[in-house]
Parts: structure tokens; sequence; C-alpha cells
């Protein structure tokens, strides 16, 4: 797991550790946003676990809150929402990617967005950068197949960054991040049979929409 | 006249790298752009890459009496504990053989190295005095993931004098590198770009790894050198010793791509273990088990390097390749330009020498007065991978 805050992340790998027992767990304090970081990632993660076969982009950034209009928004604040939602899943991609390319197989995870597809407004940096990360995966997926690329849009959750943007949010009317992340798991149990390049909605793939077939 | 191959002094682009292809037994040699490689191989031929990332493996810091000292990793040694080389005050601006020695260190010594960081010196070692063992720690409670993410936070590539600008981690690593095991880039491996294996998909050339932990290539101890490379960890999987049994059947050849992927071939195959340390010294008189060609930089002669292609091509006509590359303005060292060598051909070798190979080739060691061509390897009975392994 990678995340910039040392301590949180500490602490969820050793409740991970706790609650899964004889799982590995290793948590590494980067910022998928510094070029600098990247390889560092990428090294280490090697170095403790061998090479990666799934690899889940799940960082990103607002950019400044509240969320200004474009024509409010500063281009150094553009650049920097592109640098940590799409520039490092690219250089990250690019990172892990090498065994994959040899074995032929492997699967990334980028989470993606609604305002990836409309756009609303004060939306536009994180809009923008969800987009170009879908599309990203999209060709990924058309030069690297087979080797599978797909983007997830989770939907509206209960997270710290959903409550930046919209404070005034009801949490009752929004997903738990768990109930995402089992979707998450039963997309990648069904990755070999989805469309390469393919942008998923994690509702699609939850537990009981499963059983109902909705997700082949 | 020889050795005066002009080293590339900055990364390159892929694009930018010729190819120098020589063939021992018609002992025909061309240049061709590295586009031109997928066309060098036939359909059915299986290259073998080292697929090892390169470590940050150069780590700078400070003695508890504040002195300057580098600490260059050269093999992980269990748990947290690598064996290192000593450097003293300098970087990779000095020659390496230039650096001073590293200040008196003993036993429980402590050396700061930056993000937490802590070598401790556990052991010395008999090779050379600037050959220890250290264990690496971020605190009381360091964590595997600590201590690789200050490693990876604080260590440099290794480099040397040739390329002033210092490397970036991104520099060093091959398009398809996995696990960190290389101390120093596997740098045959940069003209396979993305597009290059895409194109050796499409003409059905097989393209597999080994893991092999490629070393430093200098020290700055002339002793230490003269050992150089030093016994190095590989492994090989059966999916690869599968393929090369394959392309065998089907009448294709084996390249490897690097003197370490040669080197974990033909040391794994005689070890016969999935991994291992190898102390194989592939030079002149090593009757190749496994690999048919090589791609390499453009070595200068007597470096340990030029030894391993001396199994693949005699003493004269590498000269001639040499002074072939030099006038073409070939470059050499790890961002230099490449070298495709075609072996003489492995059964021919092995009839020609027989079973006095290994002492006919020692003699000519010795006449040469080179301080790297020390061949280990045992004599017995010629094996391939595929019989090692049982396949």
């Amino acid at each position: 797991m990678v995340a910039r805050g040392k301590e949180e992340l500490d602490a969820a790998a050793a409740e991970i550790a706790r609650e899964a027992p004889g799982a590995q767990v290793h948590a590494l304090a980067f910022d998928v946003g510094d070029k600098e970081a990247i390889y560092r990632i990428a090294g280490a993660a090697a170095a403790l676990v061998g090479p990666s076969s799934i690899v889940i982009h799940n960082a990103s950034t607002l950019g400044p809150v509240p969320m200004p209009l474009l024509v409010d928004l500063p281009c150094e604040d553009l650049e920097a929402v592109l640098a940590v939602n799409l520039v490092g899943p690219f250089r990250l991609t690019k990172a892990l990617l090498g065994p994959m390319l040899l074995a032929r197989r492997g699967l990334f995870l980028y989470l993606s967005s609604d305002a990836a597809v409309s756009a609303y407004p004060n939306w536009g940096a994180y809009g923008v950068s969800k987009a170009a990360q879908d599309h990203l995966a999209r060709s990924f997926a058309a030069e690297l197949d087979p080797i599978r690329f797909l983007s997830v849009d989770p939907g509206e959750m209960d997270t710290k960054m959903h409550a930046d943007a919209l404070p005034e949010a009801d949490p009752k009317t929004l997903g738990r991040p768990a109930d995402v992340a089992s979707s998450i798991v039963r997309i990648i149990e069904r990755a070999e049979t989805i469309a390469n390049g393919a942008r998923l909605s994690a509702a699609d793939f939850a537990p009981t929409k499963v059983e109902e077939g909705a997700a082949a | 006249m020889n050795g005066a191959l002009l080293p590339a002094t900055e990364p390159r682009s892929a694009a930018d790298v010729r190819i120098l292809v020589l063939e021992a037994s018609s002992e025909a040699m061309r240049v061709v752009p590295s586009s031109a490689l997928p066309t060098l191989f036939r359909a059915g031929d299986v290259l073998v890459v080292n697929d090892a990332a390169t470590l940050p493996a150069s780590l700078s810091g400070r003695t508890e009496r504040g002195e300057s000292v580098e600490l260059r990793l050269v093999a992980g040694a269990g748990e947290r504990r690598w064996s290192v080389v000593l450097f003293g005050e300098g970087d990779h601006h000095t020659r390496t053989e230039d650096r001073p020695p590293p200040p008196e260190l003993g036993e429980g010594d402590r050396i700061e190295l930056g993000a937490s960081l802590v070598a401790t010196l556990v052991a010395r070692r008999p090779e050379s005095p600037r050959l220890v063992d250290v264990e690496l720690t971020t605190g009381p409670a360091t964590s595997a993931a600590d201590v690789w993410a200050a490693i990876y936070r604080v260590g440099k590539p290794v480099q040397y004098a040739h390329v002033p600008r210092p490397l970036e981690l991104w520099d060093v690593q091959n398009v398809y590198a996995g696990r960190p095991w290389a101390l120093e880039m596997p740098s045959a491996g940069r003209v396979l770009t993305g597009a290059a294996l895409r194109e050796l998909g499409r003409r059905d050339v097989e393209v597999v790894s080994v893991t092999h932990a490629a070393g430093l290539s200098s020290t700055g101890d002339p002793a230490l050198d003269a050992l150089l490379p030093l016994p190095e960890q590989y492994e090989v999987l059966p999916e690869t010793w599968e393929a090369i049994a394959r392309a065998r059947a089907r009448g294709g050849r084996v390249v490897a791509i690097g003197t370490s992927a040669a080197r974990a071939l033909e040391g794994g195959a005689r070890l016969g273990t999935r991994s291992g340390i190898t102390d194989l010294r592939i030079g002149g008189s090593t009757r190749r088990a496994v690999v048919d060609a090589v791609l390499t930089g453009v070595h200068e002669v007597d470096t340990s390097h030029f030894a391993l292609l001396s199994a693949f091509a005699d003493r004269r006509l590498l000269l001639r390749a040499i002074e072939q590359a030099s006038s073409q303005g070939l470059l050499g060292h790890e961002f230099g330009d490449a070298c495709l060598v075609w072996g003489q051909p492995r059964e021919k070798l092995a009839t020609r020498r027989g079973e006095d190979a290994s002492a006919e080739a020692s003699t000519k060691v010795s006449s040469r007065g080179g301080s790297c061509l020390v061949p280990t390897e045992t004599r017995g009975p010629r094996t391939t991978g595929a019989t090692v392994h049982g396949l």
C-alpha cells in the first residue's frame, strides 16, 4: 500500500494484518505525484513482494478546495492535479509493467469518477484528469493487450475527499468504501472476461448485482 | 591500438544505439541501427533477458567521527544484511581507482546515511579491507518496508566518472525490469524497447527472462577487481528452461541479452538449480552449454565482459571487431553501442577442444596477462539446461 501519510498508512497496514492473519501487508509512504517517488515505490515494492501482477491506482486529488471555477483556477493547480491523477498513474504503470510485459498477463485498475464523463461546474480540473486517465487505460489496453487495463467508477463514497468537495452532503446517502472495495475484488476476479480498456461502474459488481448476472 | 573506444558520457535513447553484429564462424561483421534489432533473429529463436531492476546501490553518509564514506551494495547477505564496498571522500566524478580509501571502521561502527537509515558494520571480509558486511536499520522497530523505502530515498544508482551528470533511477531501468537485484544496470537491454518487443513477438521470436544480480564493474581495489565478477545470485524459472528446450527442438537459437543473462544461464545449467549463487566466470575455456549468441556492449580488451566474449569468438576476431567498432565511432560503456556476437556452434566448439579444453585454455589465459580472465569452470560432461533440469 502506498500513501503520503506514514502514520495513517502504518495504522491501516496494521489493521489489515490483524484482520487477515497470514496476509503480507507492506506500507510505503510516498507521493505518486512526485516524479522522484515512482521508481522508489516500484523498486521497494518489488523488493518486498516480487513483481506486481495487479495494481490499483486509487490515489487522487481534487486540487484546491473549495473547488474554484476553471476560470479562477491557477494553471499550476491544474498541473498539480494532473501530476497526481494522470501523470502519476502513467509513470507508475510504466514502472510496474515490466514483468507483465514478458508474462503477457496482469491487471491495472484505475479509480475513475462520474466527473470523467459528465462536466460539472467547479469539477473541471478533477474531471479533466479523470477523463484523461480513463483514456490512458484505454490506450494502454489498445497497445498492450492481453495485459488488462480497466477504469472503475466507484460512485459517490463517504470519504474525506467527498467531504472536502461537498461538505453539505449527507453521509448516509453515500456509498461505503468497504462495499466499493468488495466490488473491486469481484472485478479483479472477472477481469479476464471484461473487454480490455472498459470503463466500469463499481455498483454493477455489488454482490447482489453480480448474483443477478448484471455484470456479465 | 586497442581500448581506444570512447565512452558514452550520458544516457542515450535506444534509437541512437548502433549494433555491431559479429558472426564467429564466418568472421562477418557489420554495423546496423538498433531499429534493425528484430530483423537480426529468425522465427523460433529465443531471447533471454535479465529482468533485474537496478538498485540505487550507492549510499553516502558519515561515520560517527564525521568522516565521509560511500557504501556500494555488493550482495544481499540475509535479512537487512548487505555486503558492501566502502569508498572514502568524493563521489562518482572521481575515477573509482583514484578515490581515497575509506576511513578505518571496526565492528559495531555506525554510518548515518540519511532518512534515518543507519549501516552498522557487522563483519569484515577477507577478500579486501574495503569489503565489509553491514546491517541496515531505520530505528528500533525497523520493518523491511522501512528499510527498503529508506534505501530508495537516499540511494543513487552506481555510476562512474565517464558519465558526469547524476543518474536518476529511471535512467538505469530496462522496460521489462522487475525485482531490484542488479547493482549496476544490465544495460544490454536498453535496445529492447516496447516497440522492439512487440516486433519480435510479431516475428515469432520468443522473449523470456532470468533474474540475475548483475554486480559492480569496478571497486577501486585492484585485488577485489581481479575477482570480478564476484559470485552472483540468479534465478531461472522452469518456464525459461522450457522455452529454451522448445526453441532447441524447432532449431531456434538461444540469445542472451547481456553478459549477466549469459552468466545466469550457463551458471544455472551447471548448478542445475532454479536459483542459487553462481561463481562461474565465463571465458575462452568455457564450453557453452546453453547460449548461442550474446548481445552486449562494446567492451574494451581485458575487461571481464570482453573475457566472456572469448567463449563465443576467438581473441583475434574480437580484437578486429573492436577496431571496427572504434573506426566506425561506436561508443563504449553502459550507455554506449551494442555488439551481437553469434558464437562458434556449441557442438563444434566442444568437439574441437575435447576433454583438454580447460588445460588448453588456462595456458592461453596466463599468456594474456589479463587480470580478469581466470576460468574456474570445472571439467565435466557437457550439460544443457534441458538435461540438467530433466526436461
